[in-house]
């Protein structure tokens, strides 16, 4: 891990992996819940962590050199962390959600030649998949799903569709992700949930927060 | 966005003419970037708490921001607004205009030409009113506010603020993830709170001018390492005009296109207010409120302070300095 300066008031944990991301996620919202750490924003992405909204960073910089996390345990049952808040107002995320999924997706016979299997084989994967959530973006509530194995990794659509459906489950490189509303998008659509992703009225308002664990079930 | 519900008979501000682009807009929604929810808020922050301390308000109540071409509205109750940001022509009325109608006209008006295009004309019963001070409003009267002079943006506080529901704490409307009442339309209703005290009694309302040059502070990285040696002479030392299609995103830049070091694709990571991206066309973008928390081209350096560019009109030479040059 590597600490980059970002402007006068933020930090970029540079990581090796997600796995470390996701560890570092853990540690330093654990920190600031318990006021060894001072952060307005605390935002893992692909292969890093922002710090945003540090009064201090030098002093930020050398704190978190000092700082060991707990590794994360991909897909497993560790990454639950003591006083692990997600939201300023304190909630904490699930231990597991489970998505129900109809798996009727326009382009599952596409990721089904990336993958050089048949669509029955795409599904049963998709759902013995333990997914977690590294990160979010794109859109409020937007989470990108990591668990997938990356050779298992498909492409873009070369042209993006104009609207997604909401609760459009679909996979872009590495990562699965679903569609809180509606919007273009480019990934390959392979399902559809019913479920509420993104609700304002809600603590916290994305049901799938960073460190969410995620199971794409498939209904019946 | 869903529309704010009517809120019935009280105080309210009517919208007679929205304008270009008038946005409800307080201190933002940070804390919530960890969702994929951008900070937004008043792209000058500091405009803002002046205007609500000029009418009594807290600092963090909302008002309206108030984009390039003014707007027209009218308070059903008596009440206290200031103006703060880019200098224009204030008019307060009796809700008449010359012709006895009430209200603004919508469709342009045949001596004055279109009033969306020209701005509002002084009608029976009006009179001027200042940017930067506290204005008594009788109830029914409207507030009729002119294009800017110069810059791009005004403030406007009404006491008691704008007092449309909250979204994650916050008012303010979110142009690139929809959170929050949407922009204004002709026509639209907006509840206000109560007025919570007296105007503050003295405060310095010294105008900001958009100059036709921004020198902005610089500091290099966490992407600079993607650039090339050249590409962060020609940042450094040459000249960038603010494009047209900037908004409350970014402001993007047109110049000499910078080249990289690393040609591969950076994995997408947070960004931050002030954030200069460059996208694969090497055209740099600057993020202003309505960033996305997540961006996949690389920043090579960040702007400290990003309120002069809320006055930046298209054409306006940018250029970068830092601690390096």
């Amino acid at each position: 891990m590597r600490i980059r300066p970002v402007g006068a008031h933020a930090l970029l944990l540079d990581c090796d992996d997600t796995d470390q991301v996701e560890a570092w996620r853990a540690e330093l919202t654990r920190r600031r819940a318990a006021g060894e750490l001072t952060a307005v924003e605390i935002v893992p992405a692909a292969r890093t962590v922002l710090l945003d909204g540090v009064p201090d960073p030098d002093r930020a910089a050398t704190l978190v050199a000092h700082w060991t996390p707990y590794p994360a345990d991909p897909g497993g049952s560790a990454g639950d962390t003591p006083a692990a808040g997600t939201t300023p107002t304190g909630g904490t995320p699930p231990a597991e959600v489970e998505v129900p999924v109809t798996y009727d997706g326009a382009d599952l016979p596409v990721v089904a030649g990336h993958w050089g299997v048949d669509v029955p084989e795409v599904i049963a994967r998709l759902t013995g998949t333990p997914f977690r959530v590294a990160f979010c973006g794109f859109a409020p509530g937007f989470a990108y799903l990591t668990g997938l194995p990356p050779e298992w990794a498909v492409p873009r659509l070369a042209t993006p569709r104009p609207r997604v459906p909401a609760g459009s489950v679909a996979l872009a490189g590495p990562y699965a992700g679903i569609y809180p509303g509606a919007s273009p998008g480019g990934w390959l659509l392979v399902g559809r949930t019913g479920l509420t992703l993104f609700d304002v009225t809600v603590d916290p308002p994305a049901r799938l927060a960073p460190g969410t664990r995620v199971r794409l079930a498939a209904t019946a | 966005m869903t529309r704010p519900p009517d809120p019935g008979p009280a105080r309210r501000l009517e919208v007679l003419r929205a304008g270009a682009l008038t946005t409800v807009q307080d201190q933002g929604r940070p804390g919530w970037a960890h969702l994929g929810v951008p900070r937004s808020g008043a792209l000058d922050p500091a405009a803002l708490r002046l205007a609500n301390r000029l009418v009594g308000n807290p600092e963090d109540a909302a008002g309206l921001e108030v984009t390039l071409t003014g707007c027209t509205l009218r308070l059903t109750r008596a009440g206290t607004v200031a103006l703060t940001g880019a200098d224009a022509d204030v008019w307060i009325g009796d809700g008449r205009l010359g012709d006895g109608r009430t209200g603004d006209p919508h469709t342009g008006d045949p001596h004055t030409g279109d009033a969306r295009r020209t701005g509002p004309r002084p009608h029976l019963g009006d009179r001027p009113g200042d940017v930067g001070r506290p204005l008594a409003v009788p109830a029914g009267a409207t507030v009729r506010i002119g294009p800017a002079r110069t810059g791009l943006r005004t403030w406007l506080a009404v006491a008691g603020g704008i007092a449309v529901p909250p979204v994650l704490g916050s008012r303010s409307t979110d142009t690139l993830s929809g959170l929050g009442p949407p922009p204004l339309r002709d026509g639209d209703v907006l509840p206000l709170g109560d007025p919570a005290g007296d105007p503050a009694p003295v405060d310095v309302t010294v105008g900001r001018p958009a100059p036709p040059l921004l020198r902005l502070r610089l500091r290099l990285g966490p992407r600079d390492d993607w650039f090339t040696p050249a590409a962060l002479d020609r940042l450094l030392g040459t000249p960038y005009t603010v494009s047209p299609v900037s908004n409350r995103v970014g402001a993007r830049l047109t110049g000499v296109p910078l080249p990289r070091a690393i040609a591969g694709e950076l994995p997408s990571e947070g960004l931050v207010l002030g954030a200069v991206q460059v996208p694969a066309d090497g055209q740099p973008l600057i993020f202003l409120a309505d960033h996305p928390t997540t961006g996949g081209y690389p920043v090579v350096g960040v702007v400290d302070d990003v309120t002069p560019l809320a006055q930046a009109r298209p054409g306006t030479t940018v250029t970068f300095h830092g601690p390096q040059r």
